[in-house]
């Protein structure tokens, strides 16, 4: 993947990616455009008649919309496009990071624990909810599920961060490893809960962990998609600091790299995007391993045009699956989880399969 | 639960409101939830629904309904999709965004009671009935079954037998029993037959350990007539470790009843309750 032939004049670490660069740069422009047209088609498709084309003419001419055009464009299909892109890039671009920063290309969102943390903040609300005083539920009404899970994934993200932290030095082998082990964890208390739940919560864990965007709301995005913006934002300025940890620390470090903040941002980026992700959609399964995948065998392993891409390509793979996750079926409606990993899995093995030899990451 | 209180609070609204003639328009009427289906069916208005849920299985020709999915995971636009002027629903309908976005666009919703008992058919009868605007049928179908579960009950006082202890499995997944505690409708119709539920220490469904189903010493296992998970034949049943003391395992009393019948709490009721007194009479 590196071609390195035409740049051995360069200077050591800006020369593999230095002729990959306006590949990426087109990607860009492609990827963007790809995303314009799949935005228009996801509120244009959708199990009722509603025709985006019928309403946009109508306000073209000055009608007014019918209510139930209104309902089925503003409430629910605009608030599902918004919740696609916010989700659909904080996963893939979460999962680029992920794999840069642990120089491992299995890496995930969910390796930091912050997912299975979202899960038992999500799970305990299902479960216990019930028992929380009434004055929680008046205050929070439908947000209580998406505040738990987010206070899950933080609180897991902040522990992690403690473990893995000595005298502000983070240690990537430490969090690999911890991650690992709170996620075991996480899933032992989500456990105790599930054991607890009784038939009908059993199911509604089921539904929530297959995932979906049918959730969607103003309400719920106008708390959420700030948080996300700012994440993934701040995770696509971490392009140069990957690459030099690519290298390994020492070599970022001597490359004039802040490699302590890149790690910080990096690790806080992921936890918000992602946290933030799952608690408004539940568990959305390989947006996060497979568009990072895809984009280096595409346009190379420079983070610098990566990060954006992925945050494109992953909005848009999302809002297509999520497209299918409604008409297949309609009037009723397949949680996406399944389709992304129905999806992601045979491409994930496929790209495993190819890439065996050339794992550069 | 405070859905469940919010649902409640919905349904007191609604009973008023159903005392008024025909408030709504019942010209695409949607059913979720098993019994009120049977019971819009019950009433003859079937030529009213446009589409059922999931759970809605019964009548067979319900099946051919559109499918707006499974009654806790509605989507919004699939159920606006089939242009529904009234949702009939039982507790427990959701997502709560999918609710509020149906009240956003002005779908009247009427939510049934649904407690496990005699009266709460009842009760969704008249629900359902008023929100049709045909008290009069809801009326005969009621008195029809209230017959029926008086009829019932009459035989269960009159049964000169012990009442047996009956051990309802919902599914034996993993070589694990899991059984009916209290507040369930396998609880509920196993009162109605004149039986004992052999577990009482917990609500709802819950794995039981061997040594509970030892205590639990259940004299006729209860189980629902499906394939797959659910599916148990008496000698698998029986052979378990935790079974084999059982008084049921030494008389081979394993019952096997359709699970929407059994469990539905709609207007066939009476006829499951029948049929379970008699099977548990007839396991003297």
């Amino acid at each position: 993947m590196m071609a390195s032939d035409t740049t051995t004049d360069q200077p050591f670490v800006r020369g593999p990616f230095v002729d990959r660069r306006s590949t990426a740069r087109r990607a860009h422009l492609w990827l963007g455009l790809l995303l314009v047209l799949v935005s228009l088609a996801s509120l244009a498709v959708g199990a009722s008649g509603t025709s985006l084309w019928g309403a946009l003419l109508k306000l073209a001419q000055g009608e007014a919309l019918t209510l139930t055009e209104r309902v089925v464009l503003w409430d629910i299909r605009a608030p599902r496009l918004v919740m696609g892109i916010c989700v659909g890039s904080a996963l893939a671009v979460s999962g680029a990071v992920m794999q840069g920063l642990f120089r491992n290309p299995l890496a995930d969102p969910g390796i930091l624990g912050v997912t299975t943390g979202a899960s038992l903040g999500a799970i305990s609300i299902i479960v216990l909810g019930a028992t929380l005083p009434a004055v929680v539920h008046a205050t929070l009404g439908a947000g209580l599920l998406p505040v738990a899970a987010f206070l899950g994934a933080w609180g897991s993200m902040l522990l992690l961060y403690r473990v893995s932290t000595r005298a502000g030095r983070t240690s990537v082998a430490t969090m690999l490893l911890a991650g690992i082990a709170l996620s075991a964890l996480f899933a032992a208390f989500s456990g105790v809960l599930i054991f607890l739940a009784d038939d009908m919560q059993l199911r509604e864990l089921t539904f929530w962990s297959l995932g979906s965007l049918a959730g969607a709301s103003w309400v719920k995005l106008s708390i959420a998609a700030p948080v996300i913006v700012v994440a993934v934002a701040l995770a696509c300025t971490l392009g140069h600091g990957l690459n030099g940890l690519a290298l390994g620390e020492a070599a970022a470090h001597h490359m004039g790299i802040p490699v302590e903040r890149t790690k910080t941002v990096a690790i806080l980026a992921v936890s918000a995007a992602t946290g933030t992700a799952v608690a408004i959609s539940g568990g959305i399964g390989f947006i996060g391993i497979v568009v990072p995948h895809l984009l280096r065998l595409a346009t190379g392993p420079d983070h610098r045009g990566l990060l954006v891409n992925a945050g494109l390509l992953g909005a848009s793979l999302l809002l297509a699956a999520d497209m299918i996750a409604r008409v297949v079926v309609s009037p009723a409606e397949l949680p996406i989880g399944i389709l992304t990993a129905l999806l992601g899995a045979p491409v994930f093995l496929w790209i495993l399969l190819r890439k065996r030899g050339l794992v550069d990451m | 639960m405070k859905r469940r209180s919010l649902m409640l609070g919905l349904v007191t609204l609604a009973l008023p409101l159903g005392a008024l003639a025909q408030p709504y328009d019942t010209s695409r009427v949607v059913a979720i939830g098993g019994a009120t289906t049977e019971i819009v069916y019950a009433l003859g208005a079937a030529d009213k629904l446009v589409a059922r849920d999931s759970t809605s299985t019964f009548p067979a020709r319900a099946q051919t309904l559109p499918d707006i999915g499974y009654m806790r995971a509605l989507a919004a636009e699939g159920v606006l999709s089939v242009q529904p002027t009234l949702i009939l629903t039982e507790p427990g309908a959701g997502p709560p965004e999918t609710i509020s976005v149906l009240q956003a666009a002005s779908v009247p919703m009427v939510v049934v009671p649904a407690p496990f008992s005699g009266e709460g058919i009842l009760a969704k009868i008249t629900a359902i009935g008023d929100a049709l605007g045909m008290p009069d049928k809801a009326q005969m179908l009621s008195d029809q079954v209230r017959a029926g579960l008086d009829d019932v009950a009459t035989q269960v006082a009159n049964d000169d037998t012990a009442p047996k202890r009956v051990l309802f499995v919902l599914s034996t997944q993993g070589g694990r029993i899991m059984a009916s505690g209290t507040n369930t409708a396998a609880d509920g119709i196993i009162a109605m037959a004149g039986g004992i539920n052999a577990i009482d220490q917990f609500e709802g469904y819950r794995q039981l350990t061997a040594e509970a189903i030892a205590v639990a010493a259940p004299d006729v296992v209860l189980m629902m007539d499906r394939e797959g998970d659910h599916a148990s034949t008496a000698e698998a049943l029986f052979a378990m470790p935790e079974m084999a003391t059982t008084p049921a395992a030494q008389t081979g009393a394993l019952v096997k009843m359709d699970g929407l019948l059994l469990l539905g709490f709609g207007p066939r009721t009476p006829q499951a309750a029948q049929a379970l007194h008699d099977v548990l009479q007839g396991q003297s």
